[in-house]
């Protein structure tokens, strides 16, 4: 059914999809300040591999996806989500109190907040690819 | 001490590793934890001897006021000495007896995730912390019943295990909440400060029937006592442990923690002496039908539960050191027995005692052990079991009401009792040699080292009684009493009622084992009337629940899709419509100041509506649907919110992408619903979308509560470093709620992943309904 084939959105595909992950990398980390964050730039990731899977198909994204299963990546955004919520609990402040460090030598802040988003990242986009996914292989089966 | 307790669920995760590294040695090695808390526990009875308290405080939830509040007194001194010194023994003797097992493993990790339950459990001080330790050891209960997973029987008895037990939680949860309203107080050594405000307190009767049936079910008192004997389908290491000296006795702790504050009171008093006794007898009459020596051993731990409780009933000062010097005693030589009779089903092959004989010049010192804590179990001098049984015979004679029934039936249960502990010491050993399905030899070390630690101090403490008395026992009767107590233990009280009581029975009882078999063969003629006991009554009800969760899944579960949206949405109306139409007037406070571009937008966004629902074709209404969510984002952006703009454009974009796969999988587009559901549709869907709009424009018009809005616009950068409020509120303010909602996606994402993946091959038969189900 979902037929991989046409030049135009095959060589599309190819050029979109790293500018769009570069995208939803860049809206993950800015998000804090400016429009984006982790849901966001998940969604935008999603949708890059989704391009993707519907211009070559099923096989040839799990190749790009080497040896990652999207189930997996959900599992880390979890882990990390859990994660960001324990630091706080070590300087004595409640669970998932915002805590923030300054890395010297370069303008950016290392925060929990900043792990938790990542971890919102890797969920969103594990749940979708696994969704869709899941919904082209089995497309695949029955014909 | 909260970390050093809490780690062992640390090291209960890593037993696999320690497997890895120490292979078959990893049980010793772990028996080192136990063994450390105990050597802490034992570091800290002086103190706890000289009648102080201690008290470990940690916060929890600081903003709800909770804490994490350990209380060291003697009665949790003595239970917190027997769950980690046995416990360092168990696994000691687990490591040989499941020497070589596949499971060692789970074992391991289930038995220590309990003991670290068990000890929480009996050092917790606040209610919740009580309750949260008390249902976490009825689920490593259950998981170390059900051990030997593919075996039926073990799956059936570890399911009733909890089933009784946890139903008995729930009766607990809700007397603890009640008693925690009632004390105005959520820590129980604040309550038992207030006894006569609790005792004079109009919810004393429901909270107490609460309190009682959640430690009766646990410490399975007549009439569920049943669940207890079934649970030796378990492994006889977690039988010796949970089911004789730790878990079965918890709710013996209860009650004996309970009993300063809610103690003394006629109702108290009558039901638990009266249940007590008969638990006593119906264990101890229910044992010596049996053969299989860890029945019996159970039967009889069930006697001895009933004897705590109904020493606690009794009340009196002399019956509460009655009750910890039984309660000890009991441990001890209940932990030898079950240990012994582990070392001769694992030499011998079997269970039943008839099948064993002669075994004492095979295995001496198993034999040596157990006639050791045959003898204190049989209440025979010098032993401590006779010093506890003394004690419960002179406190029986003290007993005010229904004072005839109870010594009866304390001084049959007696004789029961002195015959169940002769079949289990002199058949397995005595007598003429017989054929075992394996060949006996002495057992290892390992097993040997804690059956006979537990008989050793059974006979120490009896010959020396003020070893126990002095520290231990007087600083635990004085918590259960709630006032200073002097414990003054001996071997010979002089010659009065209670000697005498003890010599007869002992005389009867050997009787009564010297013609077992044909009293054996007698009580068969009961077995029609015994297999309709409790247990038919729980039977019966768990074929109840079945039937109706059948029914009500087939009215309510039916597998359409349209019935499930229904009903929620029925629902959905019922409750919002109740609120605003009859507890709020709802507010009509329109002003019409529209924009020309927003009546566009808003246009478009009804006329996808409206095409969605006339269309005829599928596609048709996904686009129609889709142009509906591009509309809403657009109102995002007009209305200068661009993050919800934009996610809100993303959703749209990969719901059409998920929608379009899911297409292809549908059968052809029809109508199956008549003209008459159409309508109600409509209805329903007009009133829910009527309600929704009224309750907006009502919500908009009323602020009963300053925005929080403001709040988080103005210290969104200077609190949370953040501009975007929209991201702050995702990943700080609200963090928690995100962390549910990426939880909930997950759970999205692997149910779609189950459904369409491991999928069972479908049944001719219920052909029918999947395709409905696909439709919808």
């Amino acid at each position: 059914m979902v037929k991989s084939g046409t030049i135009i959105l095959n060589t599309a595909a190819r050029l979109l999809m790293p500018l769009q992950l570069l995208f939803s990398i860049f809206l993950l980390l800015r998000g804090h300040d400016e429009p984006g964050g982790g849901f966001i730039a998940g969604l935008v990731a999603a949708g890059a591999f989704t391009l993707y899977l519907f211009a070559f198909g099923v096989s040839a994204t799990k190749e790009v996806l080497r040896m990652i299963d999207p189930r997996d990546l959900i599992g880390m955004g979890l882990l990390l989500g859990m994660i960001s919520v324990v630091p706080a609990w070590f300087v004595g402040q409640p669970f998932l109190t915002a805590q923030w460090w300054e890395i010297p030598g370069i303008d950016f802040k290392a925060s929990t907040p900043l792990i938790f988003d990542i971890g919102v990242y890797l969920a969103v986009l594990g749940a979708v690819l696994t969704m869709v996914m899941t919904l082209m292989e089995v497309d695949k089966d029955e014909p | 001490m909260q970390f050093a307790v809490l780690s062992g669920f640390l090291l209960a995760a890593l037993a696999p590793l320690f497997h890895r590294w120490f292979g078959e040695r990893a049980s010793f090695v772990l028996a080192a934890f136990p063994a450390a808390l105990a050597l802490w526990f034992l570091s800290q009875l002086p103190a706890v001897m000289a009648g102080e308290t201690l008290v470990l405080t940690m916060a929890w939830v600081p903003s709800l006021g909770m804490s994490l509040t350990f209380v060291v007194d003697g009665l949790s001194m003595l239970f917190a000495l027997l769950v980690t010194g046995i416990g360092t023994f168990v696994l000691i003797y687990a490591g040989g007896y499941l020497r070589g097992h596949p499971d060692l493993v789970r074992f391991h990790l289930a038995i220590l995730a309990f003991m670290v339950s068990m000890l929480g459990l009996v050092l917790a001080d606040g209610l919740f912390t009580l309750f949260v330790f008390w249902e976490l050891t009825s689920i490593t209960s259950y998981l170390l019943i059900g051990f030997n997973h593919t075996d039926l029987e073990a799956r059936k008895s570890a399911r009733q295990g909890l089933f009784v037990t946890v139903a008995g939680g729930l009766a607990l949860m809700a007397g603890l909440a009640m008693l925690g309203v009632a004390g105005g107080s959520w820590s129980l050594s604040e309550l038992n400060a207030m006894g006569d405000v609790l005792r004079e307190h109009d919810l004393y009767t429901p909270l107490l029937v609460c309190l009682l049936l959640g430690a009766f079910t646990k410490s399975a008192q007549f009439p569920f006592h049943f669940w207890l004997p079934n649970a030796m389908a378990a492994p006889t290491p977690v039988s010796a442990y949970l089911h004789s000296a730790t878990m079965v006795k918890a709710g013996i702790y209860l009650l004996a923690r309970l009993q300063p504050s809610l103690g003394g009171t006629e109702m108290w008093t009558v039901t638990l002496s009266v249940v007590g006794a008969l638990t006593m007898f119906t264990g101890a009459f229910l044992a010596i039908r049996h053969t299989n020596i860890k029945k019996l051993l159970a039967y009889s731990t069930i006697m001895a539960l009933g004897t705590l409780t109904m020493l606690l009933g009794i009340g009196t000062e002399g019956a509460m050191i009655a009750f910890v010097t039984f309660l000890l005693a009991h441990s001890l030589y209940k932990g030898a027995l079950f240990m012994v009779a582990g070392i001769l089903d694992h030499e011998t092959g079997t269970k039943d005692v008839t099948a064993m004989g002669g075994l004492r010049v095979l295995m001496p010192v198993t034999a040596a052990v157990a006639m050791v804590a045959a003898l204190s179990l049989a209440g025979v001098p010098p032993l401590f079991g006779f010093i506890g049984k003394e004690l419960m015979f002179e406190s029986v004679l003290e007993t005010g009401a229904w004072r005839w029934l109870v010594v009866l039936l304390a001084f049959s249960a007696a004789i029961l009792t002195i015959a169940v502990a002769a079949i289990i010491a002199l058949r397995p050993f005595f007598g003429q040699r017989r054929q075992t399905p394996r060949v006996a030899h002495e057992a290892p070390a390992s097993m040997l080292l804690g059956p006979a630690v537990l008989a050793t101090l059974s006979l120490l403490f009896g010959l020396m009684p003020s070893l126990a008395s002095s520290g231990l026992l007087t600083a635990a009767a004085s918590a259960v009493v709630g006032a200073p107590v002097e414990v003054k233990l001996s071997l010979w009280h002089g010659i009065n009622l209670p000697l005498l009581m003890s010599l007869v029975s002992l005389a009867l009882g050997y009787l009564l084992f010297k013609r077992w078999d044909r009293v054996r063969a007698r009580l068969a003629r009961l077995d029609p009337l015994i297999s309709r006991g409790p247990e038919s009554g729980y039977d019966a009800f768990m074929d109840g629940v079945v039937v109706v969760s059948e029914w009500q899944t087939r009215i309510l579960q039916n597998g359409y899709m349209r019935n499930y949206i229904l009903v929620m949405i029925v629902t959905l109306i019922a409750l919002v419509g109740n609120s605003l139409l009859l507890r709020h007037s709802p507010q009509l406070a329109l002003s019409l100041d529209v924009q020309f571009h927003e009546a566009v937008v808003v246009g478009t966004m009804v006329l996808g509506a409206l095409f969605a629902t006339i269309s005829r074709s599928r596609l048709g209404a996904v686009v129609s649907v889709g142009i509906m969510g591009f509309s809403i984002a657009l109102t995002f952006i007009l209305f200068s919110a661009p993050d919800l703009g934009i996610t809100q454009l993303l959703v749209e974009t990969l719901t059409v992408i998920l929608l379009v796969l899911v297409l292809f999988r549908l059968p052809r587009f029809s109508s199956l619903s008549t003209p008459i559901e159409r309508v109600r549709d409509v209805a329903v869907a007009g009133t829910l979308g009527g309600l929704v709009t009224l309750l907006v424009l009502t919500s908009w018009s009323i602020d009963q509560f300053v925005p929080i809005s403001d709040y988080m616009i103005a210290n969104s950068a200077p609190l949370a470093h953040g501009r975007n409020i929209v991201n702050v509120i995702l990943v700080d303010y609200r963090a928690l709620d995100t962390l549910g909602e990426i939880f909930v996606l997950a759970l999205a994402a692997i149910g779609v992943f189950a459904m369409l993946k491991l999928r069972a091959p479908e049944k001719p038969k219920k052909s029918v309904p999947a395709k409905e189900n696909a439709d919808g």
